[in-house]
């Protein structure tokens, strides 16, 4: 049985049963991001919330995510395992999902921010980049 | 790979980019139950941590906590542990064998006195040394030798932890755990038979960044091992209203009730299973229908029985109350006696008193 | 001690001790009044012995107007703990647990959230009946120190079984060691305290019933 739902959340109660056992959460989150927001608004402030081990039962976190939606930037990013960034339908409410190698789940973000940290480029990696550059240009030069 | 690289140098070396790290850093903060601005924290600190040495010795023990550990059939994000680590003595996952092996070992310990991280699954058979030997040295001894120079212990799983299954009833090995052998040096018991993979690298993880994790009466790390199964686990909601699976496949057991009927140790045990789960969050025993062991517990081999429940006594109580009964008729008949000949006796004692008694006295 | 260790401890050889204690004790006892007896009546029968015995046992369970109008209060706190306490005990699943493993039969309970409610009001009806004791002039007079002990380890198992269920505070193996334990308790005083109510005042009553059976009056 392979699970898409992040972690630590609870997984009702079989795959052909439903679960009549709803936690409630996903009105409390939705509240806490539009708090995140109206700070981010009024003070840059930023936030973010980990969905792991936050109890959802599966039909829950599906009604989180449908709500949070898909807005106009996805990014696919190609780590240790993929990782994707979504800018939700509510902009600087961005959704970061972490999945290892063998696609699953291994993380799950929202943040309220002008830009989620994994996107921007990093100076130690430019700094290895730019040797890699150097080098393949010295040899161009030799040949 | 130097073993004085810090780990960002090394992941770098190994073509991590930086980017994969702060994931590697989100997703450990994630499991450690941190909140997300601790994210910078742990970064910038395993960053400069430097490789520490890691000798690992296995005792009696079946070889499952290190298949725990060892669970990735493919590269994943965990398998950034172990090359944050320089695991220099292992049975099983070496290349070396023999003499070389030990050698290898004595080399290690030598060269990072004081410095290295001792891990040890299975446990110490204490009373007849010849139990469990390595290379002709008793488990005893070479605990005791490789103890002395370490900086911290690691006891992974519970026969290292609490004795595990040697320990059980009759015990006839004089299994012990580390920490009963141990008194001098900081140890941090991480229990499970096995223990959660993901707990097993999250506590060497918060090992490196933060130092000795805060550890609860039985020397367990709260961050794993702080929440009972219980108070975790999603079928509570059944167990608060009382709606019981009673036998294995019945109906409340499809509907998936709580299984405290069918002997749960949840109530009693304390682990991430609940939430953290097994093979990447898949699912833990309870959601596969079958009631908690209590695996992460001391003596859960002897806790009177998985499938009798936690409210019942362990003992055989019907030869208690024959018993009981047997000896209250013997002992009631006695005294009830006795009673009654000191009834008959008063009778007896007894002196009317006529109206030529009172005349006499007046 | 390890909690673990405790738990073992109080779910294996205390619980037989206590077991055996108790209904050794409980069997003594009714020997004891068995053995004692009663006065032969020499006069004739006037009516049915049995009949009487009965009728008192089922009469007595209801209170009379003028016991209510005098003592109104003592009655409905007592009705409350006493039904609440045969709610508690024998209609919570893991209690019935219990008795399916002690006696072999077992029978359907209440929903858990119901009983920890029920748990909860036979604790308040308690908490009243005993400030009444000490407010109570005559109360307070005639209490000696058994009867606020029987009041304490009543008490008790409600509510550390409160907190077990509700899980405050203590680790789970410490709650559930320590509910069993004050059980335990009251099972080692039930039959020399005047807890023995429980079994000797179907005695009490079949003799008051027997004795005004014979004599042909009202029982």
């Amino acid at each position: 049985m392979t699970v898409h739902g992040t972690p630590g959340a609870s997984p009702g109660c079989g795959s052909d049963t439903p679960c009549n056992v709803p936690t409630g959460n996903v009105t409390p989150l939705l509240h806490e991001v539009r708090h995140a927001l109206e700070r981010w608004l009024d003070a840059g402030e930023e936030y973010a919330i980990d969905l792991r081990g936050i109890p959802m039962a599966p039909g829950e976190e599906d009604q989180l995510l449908g709500t949070l939606g898909e807005g106009e930037v996805r990014a696919d990013l190609s780590l240790t395992g993929k990782t994707e960034v979504v800018e939700t339908r509510f902009p600087a409410v961005w959704l970061v999902t972490h999945y290892n190698a063998d696609d699953t789940i291994i993380g799950r973000f929202i943040e309220v921010c002008e830009m989620p940290a994994i996107l921007t480029s990093q100076a130690e990696d430019a700094r290895a980049g730019l040797e890699f550059l150097e080098n393949l240009l010295s040899e161009n030069n030799l040949q | 790979m130097k073993k004085d690289q810090t780990l960002g140098e090394t992941l770098r070396q190994q073509g991590v980019s930086r980017r994969s790290f702060l994931k590697f850093c989100a997703t450990t903060a994630s499991l450690m139950a941190l909140p997300p601005s601790m994210i910078p924290v742990i970064a910038a600190t395993l960053e400069k941590a430097r490789r520490p040495s890691v000798i690992w010795l296995s005792f009696q023990e079946c070889t499952g906590c290190t298949e725990s550990i060892t669970r990735s059939s493919s590269a994943s994000i965990e398998d950034l542990i172990f090359n944050a680590i320089s695991l220099d003595y292992h049975h099983t996952l070496q290349a070396a064998s023999g003499s070389a092996a030990e050698e290898a070992r004595d080399t290690a310990m030598q060269e990072n006195h004081g410095k290295y991280i001792l891990v040890v699954d299975g446990s110490i058979p204490a009373e007849n040394n010849g139990y469990s030997t390595i290379a002709g040295i008793s488990n005893v001894d070479m605990l005791k030798e490789a103890a002395a120079g370490a900086a911290a212990i690691v006891a992974v799983g519970s026969c290292s932890s609490f004795g595990g299954i040697p320990h059980a009833n009759p015990n006839p090995t004089g299994a012990v755990s580390v920490s009963d052998l141990i008194k001098d040096k900081p140890i941090v018991n991480v229990p499970g038979c096995p223990p959660i993979p993901a707990v097993i690298t999250g506590v060497l993880v918060q090992f490196l960044t933060f130092g000795l994790p805060e550890l609860d009466h039985l020397g367990r790390p709260k961050a794993f091992y702080g929440q009972s199964i219980h108070d975790r686990c999603y079928r509570r909601p059944f167990y608060d209203k009382g709606l019981f699976a009673d036998t294995f496949d019945d109906e409340g057991a499809r509907k998936g009730w709580c299984l405290y009927k069918l002997g749960c140790k949840g109530p009693t045990t304390y682990n991430a299973c609940a939430t953290e789960k097994w093979n990447d969050g898949t699912s833990f025993p309870i959601q596969a229908g079958h009631p908690c062991l209590g695996c992460s517990e001391p003596d859960f081999w002897d806790a009177g029985s998985f499938y009798r429940s936690l409210s019942t006594p362990t003992e055989n109580i019907g030869k208690t109350a024959i018993y009981a009964a047997a000896g209250g008729l013997l002992a009631g008949a006695i005294v009830g006696s006795a009673l009654r000949g000191r009834k008959q006796s008063a009778v007896k004692a007894h002196q009317r008193v006529t109206i030529d008694d009172l005349d006499k006295e007046s | 001690m390890t909690d673990a260790e405790f738990l073992l401890w109080v779910r294996g050889p205390a619980f037989n001790t206590a077991l055996f204690i108790m209904l050794a004790g409980i069997v003594i006892r009714f020997l004891e009044i068995l053995f004692l007896g009663r006065k032969t009546n020499l006069a004739e029968a006037r009516g049915s012995e049995v009949a009487g015995g009965f009728r008192t046992i089922l009469r007595r369970s209801v209170p009379d107007m003028d016991s209510f109008h005098r003592s109104g209060f003592t009655i409905i706190a007592g009705y409350v703990f006493h039904i609440g306490l045969f709610v508690v005990i024998f209609l919570f699943v893991p209690h019935i647990l219990v008795f399916e493993r002690t006696l072999g039969i077992s029978w359907g309970g209440l929903p858990s959230n119901i009983v920890d409610a029920t748990t909860v009001v036979t604790i308040v009806a308690l908490l009243a009946v005993l400030v009444h004791r000490i407010k109570d002039p005559v109360m307070r007079m005639l209490s000696k120190f058994s009867d606020y002990l029987v009041w304490l380890v009543t008490i008790l198992p409600l509510i550390t079984g409160w907190m077990a269920f509700n899980r405050v505070g203590l680790s789970g193996a410490t709650l559930i060691g320590v509910h069993i334990l004050s059980v335990e308790l009251l099972m080692i005083l039930f039959p020399f305290t005047k807890l023995s109510h429980a079994f000797t005042l179907f005695l009490a009553r079949w003799y008051n019933g027997a004795i005004a059976g014979y004599k042909g009056v009202q029982s």
